[in-house]
Parts: structure tokens; C-alpha cells; sequence
């Protein structure tokens, strides 16, 4: 028996074939990214071009559907000269915080209603139809009732924000705890786990991604929450901004407010996701990022 | 059975002596499908671990094998007969057991270190002294450089090395081990068994462990459980003389090891061929 070695020169050959090849890879990666974003930038000029243009010749009636410039004065007349109910900063800050106080408010209920329900059975089954009839509620309607019973005060619009985030936020809590692994959990209990340790530190890590996933989307149904709430009655915020501009036919301030409140989620949703990949950081990443 | 020569000797099944470690008296253990019937995983099954005695369990697949270790933690109770762990009836989890499980049961948001810390963690150990512990493991597994990695970026036999820091730091008194080797190589897992007997002799517990693998079975332990096909109960039990310590990597060589494990083969093949036939005729 002799061993067989590969020539060194070959290795070293081969070492900077491989080279090369990575440093074309990586070019073309770049090339494809640029190719995207300039893709994306040309959709987005074309369709304000043409809507503008549109507006100008009347084909698109701007007292209606408005025009791209008439929105843009409009954010810019709110930033400088202030809206009919006062600064914009503060329409922007009184609904971001109802949208917070409900998005944490009903957040954490869910979360804490998802973990008792999954962990006890009985109590899941119990509720569950009641859980069922009240899902089924469009919540949206509920703003009436907020409005009637809390006033046109802030309690009403975090109500609402509260209903929109905690049936999604336990519904997948509640999943979450479910689907657990039973393995985990029995090597938990023999390791010399007690119950609440378990739920601490093998119930809420594993329903932790469920938990995340529906935390994206409900963010958006606190913001949806509270905008409808000052929509049906407020004396501050986006949604009464959208309402006054409604009742005066200015077509250019709901869409200036559309925008300003598409920017508020876009920018806590990038918030999330910075705070999902700090959370869940021993997840694997998938097999396409890989070695990037 | 003519050949009860020297090493492997057929035992004859008696009622379980009162201080054994294990004791699984006359058990039967019956599940509710999910479509409402009854099915008997294990029954009339009759099993004792001696103190500091190393029990291996081989059967064919399905037989029960793992419900049988259930039944020792208490995750499992019987439907008939009764088990008891060092003279007690099993009521509760035993602190004294440990298990190493045939799936994957580390905890995938814990680092290496993490992971094997959680036992004394749970168990109220100071954390200093839990995590010192757990430095000393996993230095014994071989992992001193990967203390601060995720299971997922470990290999398969990585992340069981790290399964069996995790069980034998709690210095267990009963091991429960569960095909723990199955998925490791050959050279890691002659590696593994050499330092499990080692830990064995040192913490001298009692063990029960559970193999496909015939020989595997044979060159660990004092005595050999054959299980019937499903639903599965005592075959014949073998005990096996071959001196201690024993080498892995040498043992399988060792005539009289040979010899043993065909006598043992020829019993057992009937009932993974009965087996293998079962599984074919339902589709699994
Ligand atoms: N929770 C359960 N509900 C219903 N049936 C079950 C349950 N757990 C196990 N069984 C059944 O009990 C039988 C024995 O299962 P067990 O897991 O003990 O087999 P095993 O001997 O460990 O098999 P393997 O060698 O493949 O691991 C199998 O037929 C299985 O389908
Ligand atoms: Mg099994």
C-alpha cells in the first residue's frame, strides 16, 4: 500500500482558478443588485411621470386623484406652515403613540394569553370558541363603540389598536406553545426543569418565531387601529388629518397623509426586523446566504 | 438453546429483587391511536437493572424500545404492572435519571455551553460553578473550541457529543440512552463508547441502553435484553462474561465476542425478519 499525495503546484493552480471564479461570482452579483435598484428607480419615475403628466393635459382629473407635485407641496406646506389642527410633527406623534401603546398593550396580552391557553389544555379548549366569535368581529367596528364609551381622547384610538394586534399576536403565540418540540421539552423536564422554567426557557424561545412573524404584520393593524379611530372622531392625529382634508375634497392631503403614514411603518418595520435578527441570532441562516 | 457455554449465558426471566435500580414489572402499555383504537406498544414485560449493572436493550424497529424508557422516567406510565426506580414507585421525574435521547434534543437558541450548563442551571446550582462544570465537559466530549457555537453549526456527531455532556453532567444514577451512537461514525463512535464505559465505571450508575446495533450491544454490556417484534416483550435476556474494562476498537475481534454475538444474531433474526415482513404488509 502507498499513500497517493496531489502535487503541490497543482493545489496551488487550482487555489487561484478558484479565485477567479469567486471574484466573477461576486461581479455579477453586483451587476444583477445594480441591475435591480435602477429597475425599481426607472417603475417608480414612469409611473410619477405619467401620473403628473396626466394631471397636467386633465386626463387624470387631479381635483380627484389628485397629482404627484400638488402632494409634494402639500407635505411641504404641512412641514412649513403647519397644518389646520397644529404642527405635523405632532399629528405624527400623537398617532405613532397611540399606535404604540396599543401595539404593546395588545402584544403582550397576546403573548401572555397564547402561553396560559397553550399550556393548559382545558383552559384552551374552553375558550377557544369564545377566542373563535370574537375573531370574527370585524374590529373595525369596535372604533364606534371605543368612541362612544372612552371619548374622543386617546383610550379610544389605543383600544382599538389594542383589538387589531391581540388576536393576531395570540393566534400565533398560542401556535407557537403548540408546536413546540416534545422531545425539547422532555429532555427539559429529565435535565430538572420546573414547569415555569420550561415555559421560560423552552416554551417562549421556540414560539419565539411565531411570536416575530406576527409581530410584523400587527404593527400595522395598531397603526390601521388608530388611524381609523381618529378617523371616527379625534381632536389630533393622522387619521382626523386625513378625515379634515376628506371634507374639504383635498384629494392631495390624503394622499400626503397616506404617504407620511407609509414611511411611519416602513420605518418601525425595519426597526423589527433589526430587533427579530438580535433576538433569534442562533437561528441558521438560510442555505442561499450561507458563506456570504 | 445448547450453546450456554462460557460467556453468554441465557438467563432465566424472574420477578425483579425489591432493591434493583430498575424494575419493570409485568408491564403492558397500551396507546390510543389517533383514529380512537387501542394499540399494546409493550406488554407482559418484565425487566431488572442491578445497581451500577450495564443493560443493553436490541429489538427490531417499532418493538418498544423507546416506550420502555419512558416508562423508567415516568414521561410514560404503565397502562398494567408497575416500575420502580431504586426501590420506589416512579411517580414523579427522578432527579437520579438521566437521558440521552434518540432524536435531536438540544436546545438550537442555546450555544454549546448554554446547553450543557441547563441541567445544573434548573437545578439551582450557582452559576459560576455551573458554567465551570460545564467548561470541564465539554472539554471531556472533545469540544473545548466550540463551547460559544449554535447546534446548527455543529455536525451530527457534534451536537450528540454535546448531548451526552448535557445528561452526564447532572452525574445521573440511572442512564437512559436511547441510540444515543446511531448516527455517528465508526471511529467516533469506538471513541464514544470507550468514554462511555469509562464515565460508567466512574459514576458507576446503572444503565439501560438501547441499540439497533447487535454488537454494539454485546461489547458494552453485562446483559442483553432481546426483544420480540411488536408488540414487544422479553425474549430471552443474555448475560455476558467478557472481562472488564474492555477496548472498543479491539473487542469485536475477541472470539469469544464473536461467538456471543451469534448466538445472540440467531435469536434475534427471527423477530427482525418477522418485523421487517409486519412493516411491509402495513405500509410503513
Ligand atoms: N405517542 C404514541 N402514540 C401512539 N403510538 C405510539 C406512541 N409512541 C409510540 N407509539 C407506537 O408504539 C410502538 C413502539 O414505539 P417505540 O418508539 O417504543 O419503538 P422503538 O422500539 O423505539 O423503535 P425504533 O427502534 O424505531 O426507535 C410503535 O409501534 C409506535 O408506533
Ligand atoms: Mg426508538
Amino acid at each position: 500500500m502507498t499513500a497517493i499525495s496531489p502535487a503541490a503546484d497543482k493545489a496551488a493552480t487550482r487555489e487561484t482558478s478558484i479565485a477567479i471564479a469567486e471574484a466573477r461570482a461576486r461581479a455579477r452579483l453586483r451587476r444583477r443588485h445594480a441591475l435591480v435598484i435602477g429597475l425599481r428607480l426607472a417603475i417608480l419615475v414612469i409611473f410619477l411621470g405619467l401620473w403628473e403628466l396626466g394631471a397636467d393635459y386633465n386626463i387624470i382629473d387631479p381635483f380627484f386623484f389628485a397629482s404627484p407635485s400638488g402632494i409634494f407641496e402639500q407635505i411641504w406646506s404641512w412641514i412649513t406652515e403647519g397644518t389646520s389642527q397644529g404642527p405635523l410633527w405632532l399629528q405624527i406623534y400623537v398617532t405613532l403613540e397611540e399606535t404604540f401603546l396599543g401595539f404593546v398593550i395588545g402584544a403582550l396580552g397576546g403573548i401572555a394569553a397564547g402561553i396560559i391557553l397553550g399550556r393548559n389544555r382545558l383552559l384552551a379548549d374552553v375558550f377557544s370558541i369564545y377566542i373563535k366569535i370574537a375573531n370574527s368581529v370585524p374590529r373595525v367596528v369596535l372604533g364606534s363603540v371605543f368612541i362612544i364609551a372612552l371619548g374622543l381622547g386617546m383610550a379610544s384610538k389605543v383600544a382599538l389598536a389594542v383589538v387589531m394586534v391581540f388576536f393576531v399576536v395570540f393566534a400565533n403565540a398560542f401556535q407557537g406553545v403548540r408546536e413546540a418540540d416534545r422531545a425539547m421539552i422532555a429532555n427539559a423536564q429529565i435535565l430538572g426543569a420546573s414547569p415555569f422554567q420550561i415555559t421560560r426557557t423552552v416554551i417562549i424561545p421556540s414560539a419565539m418565531s411565531w411570536i416575530l412573524a406576527s409581530l410584523h404584520v400587527s404593527f400595522g393593524f395598531a397603526l390601521v387601529g388608530a388611524v381609523v379611530g381618529e378617523f371616527l372622531g379625534a381632536k389630533q392625529g393622522m387619521g382626523l388629518l386625513i378625515s379634515t382634508a376628506q371634507g374639504a375634497f383635498n384629494a392631495n392631503g390624503v394622499f400626503a397623509a397616506m404617504i407620511i403614514l407609509a414611511v411611519m411603518a416602513l420605518v418601525v418595520e425595519f426597526i423589527i426586523t433589526r430587533f427579530e435578527n438580535y433576538v433569534v441570532k442562533w437561528r441558521p441562516a438560510p442555505f442561499n446566504e450561507q458563506g456570504a | 438453546m445448547q450453546l450456554q457455554t462460557m460467556a453468554a449465558q441465557k438467563l432465566s426471566p424472574a420477578a425483579p429483587p425489591a432493591d434493583a435500580a430498575i424494575a419493570i414489572d409485568d408491564v403492558t402499555l397500551r396507546f390510543v391511536t389517533p383514529d380512537g383504537h387501542m394499540m399494546t406498544a409493550i406488554r407482559d414485560f418484565t425487566m431488572t437493572v442491578a445497581r451500577g449493572e450495564f443493560a443493553c436493550v436490541v429489538g427490531p424497529t417499532g418493538c418498544g424500545k423507546s416506550t420502555t424508557l419512558n416508562l423508567v422516567t415516568g414521561l410514560l406510565r404503565p397502562t398494567t404492572g408497575n416500575v420502580r426506580v431504586m426501590g420506589n414507585p416512579v411517580t414523579d421525574i427522578s432527579r437520579d435519571i438521566g437521558f440521552v435521547f434518540q432524536v435531536d434534543a438540544l436546545f438550537p437558541w442555546r450555544s454549546v455551553i448554554d446547553n450543557v450548563a441547563a441541567g445544573p442551571l434548573y437545578r439551582g446550582t450557582p452559576k459560576a460553578e455551573a458554567y465551570d462544570k460545564a467548561r470541564d465537559w465539554i472539554a471531556r466530549v472533545g469540544l473545548a473550541r466550540f463551547e460559544k457555537h449554535y447546534p446548527h453549526q455543529l455536525s451530527g456527531g457534534m451536537r450528540k457529543r454535546v448531548a451526552l455532556a448535557q445528561t452526564f453532567i447532572n452525574q445521573p444514577k440511572i442512564l437512559l440512552m436511547d441510540e444515543p451512537f446511531s448516527a455517528l461514525d465508526m471511529q467516533t463512535r469506538t471513541a464514544m463508547q470507550d468514554e462511555l464505559l469509562g464515565l460508567w465505571s466512574e459514576l458507576k450508575s446503572s444503565v439501560v441502553f438501547v441499540t439497533h446495533d447487535l454488537e454494539e450491544a454485546v461489547a458494552l454490556a453485562d446483559k442483553v435484553y432481546v426483544l420480540t417484534a411488536g408488540p414487544g416483550t422479553v425474549k430471552s435476556v443474555y448475560r455476558i462474561d467478557l472481562p472488564r474494562p474492555r477496548v472498543m476498537a479491539d473487542i469485536r475481534y475477541d472470539p469469544k465476542f464473536i461467538e456471543i454475538a451469534k448466538v445472540i444474531w440467531n435469536d434475534l433474526r427471527e423477530e427482525v425478519q418477522l418485523g421487517q415482513s409486519r412493516g411491509l404488509q402495513t405500509g410503513h
